[in-house]
């Protein structure tokens, strides 16, 4: 499918397509993928409805939803698509935009989750379970939450105290240091 | 047979279970592990959220550890770090600018030597059900077993069975000697990390799972991701709570079950490491001996 150069209505399909090779336009708005998506009751706009909006180019509404931050990747939606459209894959290409547009994400404490986790690693090279779940609830303010899961977690050895830090940490950091948020085409 | 292992965080901590199973039931297949030298975390979902390319370049760091160490397979037991990388894998081979960018970024080349398979590949393909039935010394008595897979044969570049109806562990759970029970959940989505982020997304999304697989007569769940059981199992008294049920199905990771049916010592296999314990379970179904 071809548009004219000059149009900016397509600005928004244009941009998904040369990001993630996903084309909105072949979408027939059938509504398979909201059907099947099972965190579709939490959110706010509907899968279909993402695709359809960039479409129409809207940037900012698609941008704002907490849809791109509950989508949980279980790619129900991609397999099911009658169109082949792996909408799993332009939720994940979403997210990176709406960080790199400054948009305050329709779901904060996902992004803070998400962050932590990082952190995490950044720190060791590997995840530490039990600092990561007492940093999240103390960073989102809800220090109590899950802590009648605490005593049995620990009682069946499932939190180790001390987390492992990997030898190579400078490598992980130099990694990190060199990853962009968005694939460079180089 | 020596393979590479590649067993990611949470099997070091909160599933180590599985990680002690696997281990166990492999020794009895004469299979043994070992494991990537210094690996890192493959950046889980965070990474893939908040960035395209640490999320290729921390798996492609541990592809090259496993190349270093001439280890050719790597078992990863954990469907969210295979995914991982098995799809760094994939994307290297299909995009040589891609391989070239991840090797500035991780300052060494991965040369393709080394592949990620899944614990349901490699018994499926690698020992396969003969050998695998060969090992059995305690048939599961027609255990009831719901196999549950959640997103495992959806995630990206995974490739293992039907998408909607794997048979698979249903296959594994026949060989040796349990009976699987044929129902519509096991391709439904846990909710994977939001159990910490939105927890009560999981409590809606776990119950009808846990309805559905009791409603079928099954007496005890089987999965082989470390999230799925950690939804299915630790927030059944959450739902109880929230919902007014009286959930108390155990779930075990599938190496648990292959181990007990290879006559493994409950401790070895981290039986105990369990919220609920299956131990009466085995007990009355005679698998166990009182
Ligand atoms: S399933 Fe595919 S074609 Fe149907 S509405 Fe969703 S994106 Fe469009
Ligand atoms: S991948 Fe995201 S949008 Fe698609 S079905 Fe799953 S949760 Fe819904």
């Amino acid at each position: 499918m071809s548009y004219p150069s000059n149009s900016n209505i397509h600005l928004f399909r244009n941009e998904i397509l040369n990001l993630c090779k996903q084309d909105v336009a072949k979408c027939i708005q059938c509504g398979k993928c909201s059907a099947g998506c099972p965190i579709s009751p939490e959110m706010d706009i509907q899968p279909n409805q993402i695709i359809r909006l960039i479409q129409l180019n809207d940037r900012e509404g698609v941008l704002r939803s907490n849809t791109i931050w509950l989508c949980a990747s279980c790619e129900t939606c991609s397999v099911r698509c009658p169109e082949k459209i792996e909408i799993a894959t332009i939720m994940d290409i979403l997210r990176k935009l709406s960080l790199e547009a400054n948009i305050q994400a329709g779901e904060k404490n996902i992004v803070k989750f998400d962050q932590i986790f990082l952190d995490s690693i950044k720190k060791r090279g590997r995840v530490h379970e039990l600092g990561l779940v007492i940093r999240y609830n103390l960073t989102t303010g809800q220090p109590w939450k899950d802590v009648h899961l605490g005593p049995i977690m620990f009682m069946k050895g499932k939190f180790s105290l001390l987390g492992h830090r990997i030898k190579e940490l400078e490598r992980v950091k130099e990694i990190f240091r060199l990853s962009r948020r968005i694939k460079s085409q180089e | 047979m020596e393979i590479g292992y590649y067993p990611g965080c949470s099997l070091e901590s909160s599933a180590k279970e599985f990680d002690v199973s696997i281990r166990a039931c492999f020794t009895k297949l004469g299979v043994s592990l070992k494991e990537i030298p210094d690996w890192n975390c493959c950046g889980a979902s965070p990474a893939h959220y908040l960035n395209e390319e640490l999320a290729l370049s921390l798996p492609y760091r541990n592809l090259i550890k496993a190349e270093e160490a001439k280890l050719q397979k790597i078992l990863s037991p954990c469907p969210a770090c295979h995914s991982h990388l098995i799809h760094v894998y994939n994307e290297v081979i299909r995009d040589p600018g891609l391989n070239q960018r991840l090797k500035n970024i991780v300052g060494k080349e991965f040369k393709k030597n080394s592949v990620s398979k899944h614990l349901l590949d490699f018994i499926k393909e690698d020992i396969g059900m003969e050998r695998l039935k060969e090992s059995i010394t305690l048939p599961l008595k027609d255990l009831k077993v719901a196999c549950y897979y959640g997103c495992l044969t959806r995630l990206p570049d995974v490739n293992i069975d039907d998408i909607e109806n794997p048979m698979i562990m249903d296959k594994i759970i026949e060989a040796i000697g349990g009976e699987p029970i044929d129902w519509s959940y096991k391709t439904e989505c846990c909710g994977a990390s939001l159990s910490i982020t939105r927890t009560e997304i999981v409590l809606r999304l776990v119950k009808p799972i846990l309805e559905a697989a009791e409603e079928k007569g099954a007496e005890c769940i089987v999965v082989a991701c470390p999230l799925c059981q950690s939804n299915l199992e630790t927030r059944q008294g959450d739902i109880n709570k929230k919902y007014k049920t009286s959930f108390k199905i155990p779930v075990l990771y599938l190496s648990q079950l292959i181990g007990i049916s290879q006559g493994i010592n409950p401790a070895e296999l981290g039986l105990n490491r369990l919220i609920i314990n299956p131990t009466p379970l085995l007990l009355e179904k005679g698998i166990f001996e009182k």
